[in-house]
């Protein structure tokens, strides 16, 4: 038996085996996907709180489609229109909501360690979307989904990450979830993105400036958005930036020849990625949103029908003997 | 608690004589093969839909389509039993439009089962017609359900459980009736 999670705060706190248990479990989900009736009545009468306190398109359409195929409603905080810009704390805005009884709360937040924050004052299950810097588990999910999609498995490959690995909680989740496959990890991106105290994350990570090296024998290359609000920090203009790390296609020659080529988006053609890398064959992109769709219907799914207590159930499962 | 084992119900020879009735049964009451296909619900279900179509096969030389639904996501008793769900995925490779399906399960009981392996099927698409095979029914249905190919029919208390142990999954082939007591 897995040991089950109430809350999905991070990668680094989950096994192997839990990390495992919900890449299995996707398998109906993405199937789902492909129904010509995309609606399922599961979590019927469920409510999802998507409470994002920093703007976001991608990630809360992803686990709003997620909630509505299975059933469930969703309420919506969003960052421009939230209280918090009256000033209300985080805790009284996040009550508030509680107080309106959602069965989850999916949260995106700008503060590391925000979700949880949250998860400590509050009866239900927290899904972290995203805090800070720290991590974005959902994220990192869906790409080892789609590697293991590809590759068959998800051990001893070697992966690359490129850009700003040190603002990104999308590298973070990644190297922590990789990390627990015997993944080996190189980082590569500007010195002042990179400092040392990323290789204490993990075993197996290295840390490499020129991307010629960085790419040499990879088997994922995981392109990071180039968070343009930075990009005033000084001594790195744009041009820079594409001159010595954007992923061309000259450049990816020297991963492996089947290597993939991941972005979690939103991506910007011409600055961290060319587009004939974007759009070539070696591309995951868009499947990756796809994953990110069972993926996240998997987690609600699981969060929400398991029951909040470890109560021992009746002997007999009653459709099993049906 | 304790489980204790009341009597056979049936035995690997009879359970391998019932199949073939119900394979001869489920051609003749069609009208044939054609648009036939069978759906076994996950787990028991499963081997014995395969069974059957391995028996069709052999008398009649058609091999009739064969597909595995997943129940789970159409359970209405999720927050109430499991302790832990597992979802598998379906294994149905061809359209179920206009198809004249025949869904496979070991025990009919209170029809909660079919009810949720119907709405998993109309989810794919709009069968024909769905027809009902069973192993067993032991009654006490909750939901307006009957079986229109049926192996044994066994009385039964609220208690009593019947348990289905296949070659394929259990490494046993019989059917028994076991009770629980305090």
């Amino acid at each position: 038996m897995i040991p089950r999670f109430r809350n999905l705060l991070g990668t680094e706190p989950l096994s192997r085996e839990q990390i495992e248990f919900i890449l299995d479990q996707t398998r109906a989900f993405q199937e789902f996907q492909r129904h010509p009736l995309k609606k399922l009545a599961t979590l019927r009468g469920k409510t999802v709180a998507l409470a994002f306190f920093e703007p976001s398109t991608r990630t809360r359409i992803s686990f709003a489609t997620a909630a509505s195929r299975l059933g469930a409603d969703t309420m919506n905080l969003q960052a421009e229109s939230s209280s918090l810009k009256k000033g209300e704390s985080l805790l009284d805005t996040v009550w508030t909501l509680e107080a309106m009884k959602p069965d989850i709360v999916v949260m995106r937040h700008s503060s590391s360690g925000a979700a949880e924050f949250v998860a400590r004052h509050i009866d239900v299950p927290v899904i972290n979307a995203g805090d800070g810097s720290h991590e974005h588990p959902s994220q990192a999910l869906l790409d080892a989904l789609t590697i293991r999609d590809r590759k068959g498995s998800l051990e001893n490959w070697n992966v690359t990450i490129l850009g700003d690995i040190l603002h990104s909680r999308v590298a973070r989740s990644n190297i922590h979830l990789l990390s627990k496959f015997g993944v080996r990890i190189t980082l590569c991106g500007p010195p002042m993105w990179l400092p040392r105290e990323l290789e204490l994350l993990a075993p197996n990570i290295r840390r490499v400036w020129r991307i010629e090296e960085a790419l040499d024998g990879a088997d994922v290359v995981m392109v990071l958005r180039v968070q343009t609000e930075r990009m005033h920090e000084p001594a790195l203009p744009a041009d820079e930036y594409i001159r010595r790390y954007q992923l061309t296609p000259e450049r990816l020659r020297l991963a492996r020849p089947d290597a993939m080529v991941m972005h979690p988006g939103p991506m910007i053609r011409g600055l961290e990625i060319d587009p004939a890398v974007a759009d070539g064959p070696q591309s995951c992109v868009l499947e990756q949103v796809t994953n990110g769709l069972a993926v996240r219907m998997t987690l609600l799914f699981h969060l929400i029908s398991a029951p909040a207590t470890d109560a021992p159930h009746p002997a007999k499962d009653s459709h099993a003997s049906d | 608690m304790r489980v204790v084992e009341k009597r056979q119900l049936l035995s690997a020879e009879e359970m391998d004589r019932t199949l073939q009735r119900l394979a001869h049964e489920i051609v003749e009451k069609s009208g044939g093969t054609a648009d036939l296909a069978l759906i076994g619900i996950r787990r028991r279900g499963v081997p014995l839909s395969e069974r059957l179509a391995k028996s069709i096969a052999g008398f009649s030389g058609v091999n009739v389509p064969v597909g595995t639904l997943d129940i789970t996501l159409y359970r209405d008793d999720l927050s109430t039993v499991a302790p832990q769900p597992v979802v598998q995925s379906n294994d149905i490779s061809f359209p179920v439009d206009d198809r004249d399906l025949v869904l496979v399960d070991d025990v009919l009981y209170t029809g909660r089962t079919v009810r949720a392996a119907m709405n998993g099927l109309f989810d794919l698409g709009r069968p024909r017609r769905i027809r009902l095979c069973v192993l067993i029914d032991r009654g006490h249905r909750e939901l307006p359900v009957a079986a229109v190919f049926i192996g044994r029919t066994v009385d039964t208390s609220d208690t009593e459980i019947v348990e289905v142990r296949l070659q394929e999954i259990d490494r046993e082939e019989r059917v028994m009736l076991v009770d629980r007591v305090s």
